[in-house]
């Protein structure tokens, strides 16, 4: 009965980190049509600030629990400074050229970022394992589990409920449907695309930097941390469908829930399986579980 | 007198006197400067990726700081005189992050246009399988000073080719011994490897020897994440409810770290004893978050393990003192490498009269050789002399007075925790670990 529950509570811890991270790829695909590999960067980035600006704090003696304000507060700084930049200063040029080269160009500023990181952090490991232990822990049976894991998973909520909510709930978000739906379109209706463009580009990479930042106290922040969750972060919106929100759900909890019950039952498997799952999904739906048909332009 | 006797004029053999003597500089002052000249050493470790923080820096600080040395004639006895028989030794880094195929590129760069002499490196497992042979081809000495993998020489011969750390299979074994030896009525055991050739074949021989040692023992789990995977909730969960005595690691890098960091608050150590086979390198670092009994080793007699003689003690010294932390085991791998090409370059130089010796004469000098180290000395007698073997030493991390001491250690000497030359080691474990 322990492997079972363990299997699940694996599961969906597993689920709600890769749809953290994953979110804000599917987000900026969706609006932008822009295979962001600038991602993982924010991602490594949200951990890099957050350990080492938590770390210094606590040293100083701040008062632990403020440690969450700090990482939310790194990864917010992180986005807000950067993505900008990155936006306004490079994408924002590109928008006319075919989607591989923007993709390629995102591909440069991933290197790019990955050297900024060695250049500012060196490559000597950073570690604060502070916040992840701070809220004690829960016991299900004979496992363990930190409370911070929980908390985890409730960010995951917190970011997918939010984020859908804004979509279908507020102006902003019916005119970025519209966006999505249309660019040229909502243009000649006046809206503000390219304002769009920079809020979606921001609040994507956010996401991402907070994936990295709340991860950071459960790992070894090290240089390269950004490759495994874009592998990830892909594989699980591409079963999903791209660009669709209830798509990354469900790809991350059905990532999250195979991998766990391949560790349970069958190890061996658990490299391979999933992109076997990837495999299977595209074989019967090609543009993944939540793709809609799409008009084409003539 | 007639100079025209003969046919030749006296100017004519005076002319050609004058050439030879000419030619005979010219010939020779290209020896006289390669006697003196630079001896070019490459050296690979990981500079960037998860590896460089526990691995690649410590071991790059290491091959500075006694290249350094060496250079200045600053290290003790056998070691005292400069640079390599006299040549200043150049360094030349490289990283080795990146694919075996990348490496593979960037061996051949070190080698046909660095144009270094000698190449000492890798960590990888997977990088050392895929040089080996390039090696070969290319005819250059290469030293591995980390890599574990006991492929490299069980496979295949190999003349250019040489490792002076001690291969996984007397870490695998030591920590079997080890578990046997402290934890004697243990007969449930799992492992959590990382899924390529080092962890792989680091836990094949630990399941093979543990077998062997105790009779009856079963393995209830074997998780092999893929390397740098960094998330392992549910591998520590299937840990967890295995109900296993001891379980084996030989994680390693920010993997181990990791795992240390989720593992801990967990319950893991307290639940299971833990073996992890690589755990020196992080005991400094995660000194609160490694509970007291963590059973840990370092791949052989170095930091905390390594032996107090003078070579250690100079060592120690003029490491903490540079860098502030004490050498980890890659850091002393990485020495011992280099004294191990220092030690054979002299003696194939002593052998050739005094002169620069050739690589053959180098790989002669090598061969079946024993040297000192700050671990001791390190003896090469597997891998028809290429391969060398050291004791494999483990013991329990206790914090005294809030610092990470170690208890319990146990010594396992070289000839119990490795293979007799020319016998793989999965047969010599299976086949009873007879001497």
């Amino acid at each position: 009965m322990d492997k079972i529950i363990a299997v699940f509570i694996d599961g969906i811890i597993y689920s709600s980190w890769l749809f953290t991270a994953a979110i804000g790829l599917t987000l900026i695909y969706g609006v932008m049509k822009i295979l962001n590999l600038t991602h993982g960067s924010f991602y490594a980035l949200g951990a890099y600030m957050a350990a080492s600006l938590t770390g210094a704090l606590l040293a100083k003696g701040m008062e632990p629990m403020l440690s969450y304000a700090v990482l939310f507060g790194s990864a917010l700084f992180v986005a807000l400074v950067l993505a900008p930049l990155i936006e306004r200063g490079i994408l924002k040029f590109m928008y006319s050229k075919d989607e591989v080269v923007i993709m390629l160009i995102t591909y440069a500023l991933f290197l790019i970022l990955e050297d900024a990181i060695k250049l500012i952090w060196g490559v000597s490991p950073y570690f604060i394992a502070e916040p992840y232990g701070l809220l004690g822990s829960i016991e299900f049976g004979d496992l363990i589990y930190p409370t911070y894991n929980l908390f985890l998973i409730f960010i995951a909520l917190i970011s997918g409920l939010g984020l859908a909510w804004t979509l279908m709930k507020t102006r902003v978000g019916k005119l970025l449907l519209t966006v999505i739906h249309d660019p040229e379109v909502s243009r000649s209706l006046g809206i503000n695309v390219n304002k769009f463009y920079l809020i979606t580009f921001t609040f994507g990479s956010l996401l991402a930097a907070v994936g990295g930042a709340f991860t950071a106290p459960t790992v070894s922040v090290v240089p390269a941390m950004g490759v495994e969750i874009i592998v990830l972060s892909f594989a699980v919106i591409v079963i999903g469908g791209m660009g669709s929100l209830p798509g990354a759900a469900v790809g991350a909890c059905i990532v999250g829930l195979v991998r766990s019950i391949s560790i349970h039952y069958a190890p061996q498997l658990e490299l391979f399986v999933i992109y076997l799952v990837m495999a299977m999904v595209l074989a019967f739906r090609p543009r993944g579980l939540f793709s809609t048909a799409e008009a084409r332009k003539i | 007198m007639n100079h025209e006797n003969g046919g030749e004029s006296y100017m004519a053999i005076n002319t050609k006197i004058a050439a030879a003597v000419a030619a005979g500089f010219l010939v020779a002052a290209p020896l006289a400067q390669a006697q003196d000249a630079p001896v070019k050493i490459g050296v690979v470790t990981f500079l960037s990726g998860p590896a460089a923080g526990p691995f690649g820096v410590p071991s790059r600080n290491a091959a500075e700081l006694t290249i350094e040395m060496l250079n200045n004639g600053k290290v003790p006895a056998p070691y005292q005189q400069k640079g390599l028989g006299g040549a200043k030794i150049e360094m030349t880094l490289i990283d080795e992050a990146g694919s075996s195929t990348v490496q593979v590129t960037e061996f051949r760069n070190l080698v046909q246009r660095a144009g270094v002499d000698v190449v000492v490196g890798y960590i990888s497992s997977g990088n050392c399988l895929a040089i080996a042979p390039v090696a070969e081809e290319l005819k250059k000495l290469t030293v591995f000073f980390d890599c574990g993998t006991p492929r490299i020489f069980e496979d295949n011969s190999y003349k250019y080719v040489f490792r002076t750390a001690a291969h996984a299979t007397s870490d695998s074994v030591g920590a079997a011994l080890y578990a046997k030896a402290v934890k004697p009525n243990a007969k449930k055991f799992g492992g959590i490897n990382q899924n390529y050739a080092w962890g792989q074949d680091s836990w094949g021989d630990f399941s093979a020897a543990m077998q062997l040692l105790v009779p009856g023992s079963s393995v209830t789990t074997s998780q092999m994440p893929k390397l740098f995977a960094g998330q392992y909730g549910a591998e520590i969960s299937a840990l967890l409810t295995s109900g296993s005595d001891v379980i084996h690691s030989s994680f390693w890098d920010g993997d181990l770290e990791a795992f240390i960091l989720q593992a801990g608050p967990r319950g893991l150590f307290k639940k299971s004893a833990v073996i992890l086979t690589t755990g020196e390198t992080a005991m400094f670092k995660l000194a609160k978050q490694i509970p007291d009994g963590t059973i840990i080793g370092a791949r052989g007699p170095y930091g905390v393990f390594a032996p107090d003689n003078e070579l250690n003690r100079w060592y120690r010294k003029e490491f903490e003192d540079r860098y502030s932390v004490p050498p980890n085991y890659a850091s002393y791998q990485m020495t011992q490498a280099i004294l191990g090409v220092k030690a054979a370059w002299e003696k194939a130089q002593a052998a050739n009269g005094g002169k620069r010796p050739d690589i053959d004469q180098v790989i002669a000098a090598f061969e079946n050789s024993t040297f000192p180290s700050p671990a001791g000395d390190i003896r090469m007698p597997l891998g028809k002399g290429h391969q060398a073997v050291t004791e494999s030493v483990y013991g329990m991390t206790k914090v005294v007075n809030g610092q990470m001491t170690v208890t319990n250690v146990k010594r396992f000497p070289a000839d119990q925790v490795n293979p007799p030359e020319g016998v793989k080691s999965t047969d010599w474990i299976k086949g009873g670990m007879k001497k």
